[in-house]
C-alpha cells in the first residue's frame, strides 16, 4: 500500500491536520450562512428573499465540511469521538435539530403556500440559531477539557454567544459582499454590532482560556514564546479595528472595498482558529486525551489516505470553481 | 427501557427515515439527466419544463436526505461506540470515501444544477446534472458495501478483539454486495418511477392537460414496467445469496422451522416463535424448495437449527411478505399502465387511481425490504463477529429518551410536510401557463414534436 513508509506519528498528524482543515473551512463556510440565517429579520420579507438567495447555491457544501469533520474524528481518533460527542450527547442532538430545521426550510419556504412561507423562514432563523448556540457551546465544553462543573458551563455558554455573534459578523459581510441596496446598509449595521460583541468576546474567551489548563497559561504568558504569540491577538484587534474603519465608510457609492470586511471576518476567523490549535496541540480532548493516544489502526489510516490525497485537492477546485460562478451579486430567488 | 432498545429505536428511526430520501434521489437524478439530454437535444421546452418540475422535487427530498444523514453520522458514535471501537478500521474507511467521493460532489454541483442555469453554458448545466447523479449512485455503492460487509464480512482479521482490514478489495467486494447494490439501485429506480408516474396521474387527475405530465407518466411507467421484472429477478438471485451465506434469515423468511426437503412455499401464516410453529399457513407444496434450491427435492435449513441465534420470525417474515405483495402490485401497475399509454395514450381512471394511490409505494417495498435484511441479520450487528447488544451506548437511558422523541416528532412533522407539498407543487404547476410565447416561438423555428418520439 502507498505511504508504507508513514509513521503512526505521522499520519495521526496529517489527519489531525486534516481534520482541522475541515473544522476550520465549515466555521468559515457554514459560518457565514449560519450568521445570515441568525440575522434573518421576522418582519422584512424582502430581506429575507434576497437574504437566502445569497447563500442558495452554497450551504449544502457548507455543511458536508461538518460530515468530514465528524467523519474524520470518529474514524480517525475513535476514543476521543466516543468521549466528546457522549459528553455532548444532548448539546450535540440540539445542533442536530437546528441542523435539521434550517436545512429542510430553506427548500420548503420556496415550495409551500405563501401564508406558510413565514413560519419556515422562522424556522429557518431559529435553527440557525439553536445550531450556533449549540456549536458554541460544545466548543466551550471542549476546551475546558470535557468538564461539566458549572465554571465550565459558564464559560460554554459564554463561548455559545461569543461563536453566535462571530458567526453573525462572518454572515453579514457575506452580505455586504453579495447583496446591495436596502439590505447591504442593514448589513452593514449589522456587521458593526456584531463586530462589537464579537471584539469583547474575543478579549473575554481568551482571558478566561489562560485560566482554564496549566499548560496553555505556559505556554501564551512566558518567554520567549509568549512574545511572538503576542502577534496573534494583536494582530487580531488590529484587524477588527481596521473593519470598524472600513464598515463606518461602507457602503460607499461606487461599491468599492465590499469585499474587505468578509476578507478581515475570514483573517479573524483563522487567527481565533491558530490561537486555539496552538495552545491545545497536541491534545484532541484538551488537557485529556493526546493525538496519539487517540489515534486509529495505521493501515486503515493510510488507506483513506490515498484517497484523501487525490480527492480533497478535486474538492478545494471544484468549491473554488462554484464560487467562480456565483461570483457577484446574489441573484433574486428563483428554482430551477 | 433500556438504552439498548432506545439507541435501536431511534437508530430505526433514524435510518428508515434517512433511506426515504436518497432511494428517490439515487434514480431520479438519472431522470433528471435524462431529461435535461432530451431537452439539450430537441430543444423543446416541454422537456425543459419537465427538468423544472422535477429539479424542485429533487432539491426539497435531497435537503431532507441531507439533514437526516448528518444526523446519522453522529449516532454511529453516540449510539453504537461499540461498534466503531471493533470495527471502525473498517466501517471508518468505507464512511470516509462515501463523504469524500461522493457527499462533496452531489452537494456542490447541486448548487450549480438549482441555481446555475443561467450563469453556466448549457453543456455544464447537463454535466452538473450527470455528476449529481454520479454523485448519488457513487454514494450508495460506498455505504452498500459497509452495510454488505456487515452482513457478510470477509478480508479482516481480529487481533485483542478489534478488526483490522487485511484486504480492502475483499472488505469492499464482499460476497453479498453486487447483489445488494444491484436490488437497492433498482428499488431506488421504482421508487423515482412510480413517485413520478403518480405525481403525474395525479396532476392528470386534477385536470392537467399539458403535455409535461403525460410525457413524464410514460417515461416513468415505461421505465418501470423495465425495472420491474429485472428486481424480481434481482431479488431472486440476492435471496440465494443469502441463502449461502445467512441461511436462519431465510429460515425466518420463509417461515421453514424444520430443517427439511421438499420444504412448501408459505404464502401466507401466524409465526409462533414460543411454540416454533406457524398458525394459519396457506402453503404451495415443494415451491419454496424449488425456488432456494432450483429444486423440488431441495433441502432448506429451518429455524431450529439456529435456536438463540436467529432472528425474530414474525417482522422479517411479514416484511418479506409485504416487500413481494408491493413488487407483485408494482408488476401488474407497470405493465397494465404500459399496455394502456402505449395502446390508447392514456390511462383509464381507474388506473389512475391505482397510480396516484401508488406514488409512495416504493417507500413502503423498501423499507420493507430493509426491515428484512437487517432485522435478519438479528442478533448480530457484524455477522457471525459482533452482536448488536455489545456494540450499544453507556449513555444515560434519560438523553436517548430525549433524542428519541425528539427525533420522533421532527420527522413525523417533516414527512406530513413532504408529502403534502409533493401535492401542492402539483396543483400549484397546474394552472402555470406550460410553455411561455417566447418558448412557443423557439419550439415552431425547431419544428420538432413535443414528444420527440
Amino acid at each position: 500500500m502507498p505511504f508504507e513508509s508513514l509513521s503512526l506519528v505521522t499520519l495521526a498528524h496529517i489527519y489531525i491536520g486534516l481534520m482541522a482543515l475541515a473544522v476550520l473551512l465549515y466555521a468559515v463556510l457554514d459560518g457565514y450562512d449560519l450568521g445570515v440565517g441568525v440575522l434573518i429579520p421576522p418582519r422584512n420579507e424582502a430581506f429575507r428573499d434576497d437574504m437566502i438567495a445569497s447563500i442558495g447555491p452554497y450551504w449544502d457544501a457548507n455543511e458536508t465540511w461538518l460530515v468530514l469533520a465528524v467523519g474524520l474524528l470518529l474514524f480517525a481518533f475513535p476514543h476521543a469521538h466516543s468521549q466528546i460527542l457522549q459528553t455532548l450527547y444532548v448539546p450535540a442532538t440540539l445542533m442536530l435539530l437546528g441542523l435539521i430545521l434550517r436545512g429542510v426550510s430553506f427548500d420548503f419556504r420556496a415550495k409551500v403556500a405563501q401564508s406558510k412561507k413565514r413560519k419556515w423562514d422562522l424556522s429557518f432563523k431559529y435553527g440557525s440559531l439553536i445550531t450556533t448556540l449549540a456549536q458554541g457551546y460544545m466548543l466551550g465544553i471542549w476546551v475546558t477539557g470535557l468538564r461539566t462543573d458549572w465554571m465550565a458551563q459558564g464559560f460554554a455558554l459564554l463561548a455559545a454567544l461569543g461563536v453566535t455573534a462571530a458567526y453573525a459578523f462572518i454572515g453579514s459581510c457575506w452580505l455586504i459582499l453579495k447583496t446591495e441596496g436596502e439590505l447591504q446598509q442593514k448589513a452593514v449595521y449589522w456587521a458593526k454590532r456584531g463586530l462589537f460583541i464579537l471584539g469583547g468576546g474575543i478579549a473575554v474567551v481568551s482571558i478566561l482560556n489562560l485560566t482554564l489548563h496549566e499548560s496553555v497559561r505556559a505556554l501564551w504568558l512566558s518567554a520567549p514564546w509568549g512574545y511572538f504569540l503576542m502577534a496573534i491577538p494583536v494582530t487580531c484587534f488590529a484587524l477588527l479595528c481596521l473593519c470598524a474603519v472600513v464598515l463606518k465608510r461602507s457602503p460607499t457609492a461606487k461599491g468599492h472595498a465590499e469585499w474587505l470586511p468578509f476578507v478581515i471576518a475570514l483573517l479573524i476567523f483563522g487567527l481565533c482558529f491558530a490561537a486555539f490549535a496552538i495552545s491545545y496541540y497536541p491534545y484532541v480532548v484538551p488537557g485529556e486525551l493526546t493525538i496519539i493516544e487517540a489515534v486509529a489502526d495505521a493501515s486503515s489510516l493510510r488507506f483513506l489516505l490515498v484517497g484523501a490525497s487525490i480527492v480533497v485537492p478535486c474538492i478545494l477546485a471544484y468549491t473554488f470553481m462554484v464560487y467562480r460562478i456565483f461570483s457577484g451579486k446574489a441573484e433574486k430567488l428563483s428554482y430551477y | 427501557m433500556d438504552a439498548l432498545i432506545l439507541s435501536r429505536l431511534q437508530f430505526a428511526l433514524n435510518i428508515s427515515f434517512h433511506i426515504l430520501f436518497p432511494t428517490i434521489t439515487i434514480a431520479l437524478g438519472w431522470f433528471l439527466f435524462y431529461f435535461k439530454v432530451r431537452s439539450d437535444i430537441s430543444g423543446h421546452p416541454v422537456w425543459m419544463r419537465i427538468y423544472r418540475f422535477w429539479v424542485r422535487v429533487f432539491a426539497l427530498t435531497f435537503a431532507l436526505g441531507v439533514v437526516s444523514g448528518v444526523t446519522m453520522s453522529f449516532q454511529f458514535g453516540t449510539n453504537w461506540p461499540g461498534f466503531m471501537e471493533k470495527a471502525g478500521n473498517i466501517a471508518g474507511p468505507l464512511l470516509g470515501y462515501e463523504v469524500l467521493t461522493a457527499f462533496f460532489l452531489e452537494a456542490t454541483f447541486l448548487g450549480v444544477m438549482l441555481f446555475g442555469i443561467r450563469r453556466v453554458p448549457g453543456w455544464l448545466h447537463t454535466l452538473s446534472t450527470l455528476v449529481v447523479a454520479i454523485g448519488t449512485t457513487v454514494s450508495a455503492f460506498w455505504i452498500i458495501s459497509l452495510n454488505s460487509w456487515m452482513h457478510t464480512p470477509q478480508g479482516h482479521e481480529m487481533v485483542d478483539g478489534v478488526l483490522y482490514a487485511k484486504d480492502w478489495s475483499a472488505i469492499i467486494f464482499n460476497p453479498s454486495f453486487p447483489y445488494r447494490l444491484t436490488h437497492m439501485l433498482l428499488a431506488s429506480g421504482l421508487t423515482a418511477s412510480f413517485l413520478i408516474a403518480g405525481l403525474s396521474a395525479y396532476r392528470i387527475f386534477k385536470g392537467d392537460d399539458k403535455i409535461a405530465p403525460k410525457i413524464a407518466l410514460k417515461t416513468a411507467t415505461y421505465t418501470a414496467a423495465v425495472l420491474i421484472p429485472l428486481q424480481i429477478f434481482a431479488g431472486d438471485l440476492h435471496g440465494l445469496n443469502t441463502l449461502e451465506h445467512q441461511p436462519q434469515k431465510i429460515a425466518a423468511m420463509e417461515g421453514v422451522w424444520e430443517t427439511d426437503t421438499q420444504v412448501p412455499l408459505v404464502l401466507f401464516a401466524v409465526p409462533d416463535e414460543d411454540n416454533r410453529t406457524n398458525h394459519f399457513e396457506v402453503s404451495i407444496p415443494r415451491l419454496a424448495s424449488l425456488i432456494l434450491t432450483h429444486s423440488p427435492d431441495g433441502e432448506i435449513k429451518g429455524l431450529n437449527e439456529f435456536k438463540g441465534e436467529h432472528p425474530p420470525v414474525k417482522p422479517v417474515f411479514f416484511a418479506f411478505r409485504v416487500m413481494v405483495g408491493m413488487g407483485m402490485l408494482m408488476l401488474f401497475c407497470a405493465w397494465a399502465g404500459s399496455f394502456f399509454l402505449y395502446r390508447r395514450n392514456q390511462l383509464p381512471g381507474w388506473l389512475t387511481r391505482i397510480f396516484i394511490a401508488m406514488s409512495f409505494s416504493g417507500w413502503i417495498a423498501t423499507l420493507a425490504g430493509w426491515y428484512v435484511t437487517e432485522v435478519g441479520r438479528q442478533p448480530y450487528l457484524i455477522y457471525g463477529v459482533m452482536k448488536t447488544a455489545q456494540a450499544v451506548t453507556a449513555l444515560p437511558a434519560g438523553n436517548v429518551w430525549f433524542s428519541f422523541l425528539m427525533y420522533a416528532g421532527v420527522y413525523s412533522i417533516l414527512l406530513v410536510a413532504y408529502m403534502s407539498t409533493l401535492t401542492l407543487m402539483c396543483r400549484r404547476s397546474i394552472e402555470i401557463e406550460e410553455i411561455s410565447s417566447e418558448e412557443r416561438e423557439k419550439a415552431r423555428a425547431a419544428r420538432v414534436s413535443p414528444t420527440g418520439a
